[in-house]
């Protein structure tokens, strides 16, 4: 028998380890050391987390889900000795359908395999895209097929994999990288560290496919030091790896040389863009260049390098071994496969989905996401993150893949979905979104360093209530032209979270800049304190606390807030003991 | 600027672990990002003659590492507390009220965002992104024994967090 207990950041951060070492404990205590407990990745049903899954030994599977450290006992003395598993926890009919709803490619064993065990990765196919790679295939056959298989980038561009390899192997300098870009900075996503934390040899392995392919040997992982459980498994994984002959000098005897190591990213969002990425791996500041020359031609060190994300690189041996045609039938005819989504926000279902390029956002919303939480309306979907767009109720409808996204403003980006309802401010939103940017603009061009300041700065005052309409015209021009002058992706595309609101959400601005009012009420520089003259007993409290003298009245009679004076500080409101100060909008 | 004199505890011995780590690192191509994040976790910070002390073995000017070291959010020029609060301000936080817990830990430890409180305890930093938006609100809590995530905050949930830390290390000094 073996017991599975979901590990990731996230399964740990709903009380995993707890969990898990109940398990250890308690089994140890009755002597039932023949049952295996062991970790797995993150299976993406994050709102069930923790779960865990025990094996029977004919491999029977019960899942049980929201496994908190105090329903260990019943589960032990039930199922682990009784034979009769836990119908109350097991997993519900909703929680299956999640995963039965999805197709999983890149995800395929996360949740299901121990990451820090490469024999488990091996048990299901592992490794065996790598060998056939070596034994039976060209490197130009390998370009080909990746070709074939129209894959694209998956984090964020969408440039075809495999012509991108095909010109890293056609250059004529010998020395060459293979860069896994690990960065997953765009708050809201994390399908990328799910990968790395739940099947890191799948990615190494894809990195190797791609080292011989292009005749690289030496392959660097980017990955953000704010992940540490992700680069701790890499590392294990890189270690296993080599102890196996899979990575290193004369991979599988073949004679082919392929290693890899790990850089910790430092913090800057910015080095998800290529060339600062490599600045960064050189031990540089993060800041883009001009280009070209393109990093396929000079990347890291000035040589070709080719720079892939965790995602595409964990699609590749499926491509290798299942072969391109197969790959190609999933998704859509220019978007081929499946793509992983963070859904996340107001959204009764929060996880990590994997669906084929071309689902709908109804479907992965509506359908996967069990809808809008709390039984509010469904208002926007960020997709893309700070890049990206919002997409509203009348996309809902619209395939996602990379075209369709394009041709209404969004982009896929990294995957990141966040669902808002009704009481969402998409100014407040957008102005999230512009200051993310403004923090994380390098500097170094002067459209995105200054462009974006500005355009805080103006939705600060629509925000704070000092907008005019003036201030819209002012931010759709400011948008237009850092999009087009500023130097990389992060500058181009800075504004479009203001210009994708702006069109589907004009009224909202506009009820915040004339009627001063914020429809959603979520901003506080809209709201306005009132004190109800029914409720209010004129006891003077209210008048003793506030700091800047704002509260008029005589004793025994209704008090009331000069909203000149009031600064918003809702001290009146705390002090008040007949709850007769309100803060509306 | 004015001039902090920052005592550093075994100094020796930290001094003689990054020379070790210099030395191995030296032929690297690189190695300066690296070095750096070796250093701050053997300091818990970068102070300035750490800095120089590096651009001494590495033959690499004070102005690039100054530079280096100012860009990337990681790297602290100033001591931090025992406990680092990395508080996530991620999308989907924002959008479960990520302002609200903000508020709450300023208010109970009376420090900014970047601030450290005067017993040295906590330091909070905003984060972007700590990836666990299915959780969201979500901190992570980074100190000598590791880090821990906590999600689903409320303020008041973080409150009683904070209070837990400060009383197991009250009670852990006496």
């Amino acid at each position: 028998m073996r017991i599975l207990i979901g590990q990731g950041s996230c399964g740990i951060a709903s009380g995993a380890k707890k969990t898990a070492d109940a398990f250890a404990h308690q089994l140890q205590v009755i002597g039932k050391n023949q049952v295996v407990v062991d970790k797995t990745g993150c299976i993406g049903i994050c709102y069930l987390e923790p779960i865990v899954d025990v094996y029977e030994d004919d491999g029977k599977l019960t899942r049980y889900t929201k496994v908190t450290e105090d329903k260990v006992p019943r589960i032990i003395e039930e199922h682990i000795i009784g034979g009769v598993p836990v119908e109350e926890f097991i997993i519900s009919d909703s929680g299956q359908e999640f995963l039965e709803k999805q197709t999983r490619i890149a995800l395929k064993n996360c949740g299901l395999i121990d990451p820090e065990n490469i024999d488990d990765y091996i048990n299901v196919g592992g490794y065996e895209a790598l060998k056939k790679a070596l034994t039976q295939m060209s490197p130009e056959q390998i370009c080909d097929e990746i070709s074939e298989s129209k894959l694209r980038g998956r984090g964020g561009g969408g440039f075809p994999t495999g012509r991108k390899w095909q010109q890293v192997r056609q250059q004529k300098e010998p020395v060459k990288y293979v860069v896994c870009n690990g960065d997953e900075g765009d708050p809201g996503a994390f399908m990328d560290r799910s990968i790395m934390e739940g099947d890191p040899h799948r990615m190494l392995e894809g990195m190797i496919i791609a080292g011989i392919a292009t005749g690289s040997q030496t392959g660097y992982i980017y990955v953000r030091a704010e992940y540490p459980m992700a680069v701790h498994r890499l590392k294990v994984a890189i270690e296993q790896a080599r102890e196996r002959g899979f990575l290193g000098e004369n991979i599988l005897g073949s004679g082919v040389n392929f290693d890899i190591r790990i850089n910790l990213g430092a913090g800057a969002f910015v080095c998800g863009e290529g060339s600062a990425l490599t600045a960064s791996i050189e031990g540089n500041r993060g800041m883009p260049r001009v280009k070209p020359p393109r990093t396929v031609e000079k990347g890291l060190f000035e040589k070709p390098t080719v720079l892939n994300n965790v995602e595409t690189f964990a699609n590749v041996p499926e491509i290798i071994l299942y072969g391109a045609t197969k790959f190609a039938q999933v998704g859509t005819e220019k978007s081929s496969g499946t793509k992983a989504f963070a859904l996340t926000g107001n959204v009764n279902n929060t996880g990590l989905i994997e669906v084929p390029m071309g689902t709908t956002l109804r479907q992965v919303v509506m359908d996967i996401g069990g809808g809008v939480k709390n039984g509010k309306a469904f208002k926007a979907v960020q997709i893309g993150g700070p890049s990206g767009g919002c997409l509203t109720s009348r996309h809902l409808d619209l395939p996602l893949d990379f075209d369709s996204l394009k041709s209404v403003g969004a982009m896929i980006g990294s995957g990141g979905l966040v669902v808002m309802d009704e009481d969402t401010c998409m100014v407040s939103i957008a102005r999230f979104f512009m200051n993310f940017t403004n923090n994380e603009s390098c500097g170094k061009c002067v459209p995105c360093r200054e462009g974006t300041h500005v355009m805080l700065e103006i939705l600060d005052d629509i925000v704070e209530g000092r907008g005019t309409e003036e201030s819209l015209d002012m931010l759709m021009d400011l948008a237009s032209t850092i999009s087009e002058t500023a130097l990389c992706g992060l500058g181009k595309t800075a504004p479009s979270p203001v210009m994708s609101t702006l069109s589907e959400f004009k009224d909202e601005y506009l009820a915040h800049v004339i009627d001063k009012r914020c429809p959603a009420k979520q901003c506080p520089g809209l709201a306005r304190l009132v004190i109800d003259p029914v409720r209010c007993k004129g006891c003077g409290k209210c008048i003793r606390f506030c700091p800047v003298n704002a509260i008029r009245g005589s004793l025994k009679n209704p008090h009331y807030i000069d909203e000149d004076k009031c600064i918003k500080c809702k001290v009146c409101m705390e002090s008040c003991a007949f709850d007769a100060i309100e803060y509306v909008q | 600027m004015e001039k902090e004199v920052i005592v550093i505890e075994n100094a020796t011995e930290k001094y003689a672990a990054l020379d070790a780590f210099i030395e191995d690192h030296l032929e690297m191509a690189g190695n300066l990002i690296i070095i750096l994040q070796e250093a701050q976790s053997i300091f818990g910070f970068l102070p300035r003659e750490v800095t120089a002390h590096i651009a001494k073995k590495t033959g690499q000017t004070q102005a690039k590492i100054y530079g280096v070291a100012t860009f990337y959010t990681q790297f602290r020029l100033t001591p931090i507390g025992k406990n680092l609060i990395m508080l996530c301000q991620g999308t989907a936080c924002h959008v479960n009220g990520s302002q609200l817990i903000e508020e709450a830990v300023c208010e109970e430890l009376e420090i900014k965002d970047g601030e450290t409180t005067a017993d040295g305890l906590f330091t909070l930093n905003n984060v972007a992104c700590l990836g666990c938006c299915s959780l969201a609100p979500v901190m992570m809590i980074q100190n000598a024994d590791g880090e821990e995530t906590y999600g689903n905050l409320t303020k008041e949930k973080v409150v009683e967090i904070l209070r837990g830390i400060r009383e197991a290390d009250t009670s852990a000094a006496s």
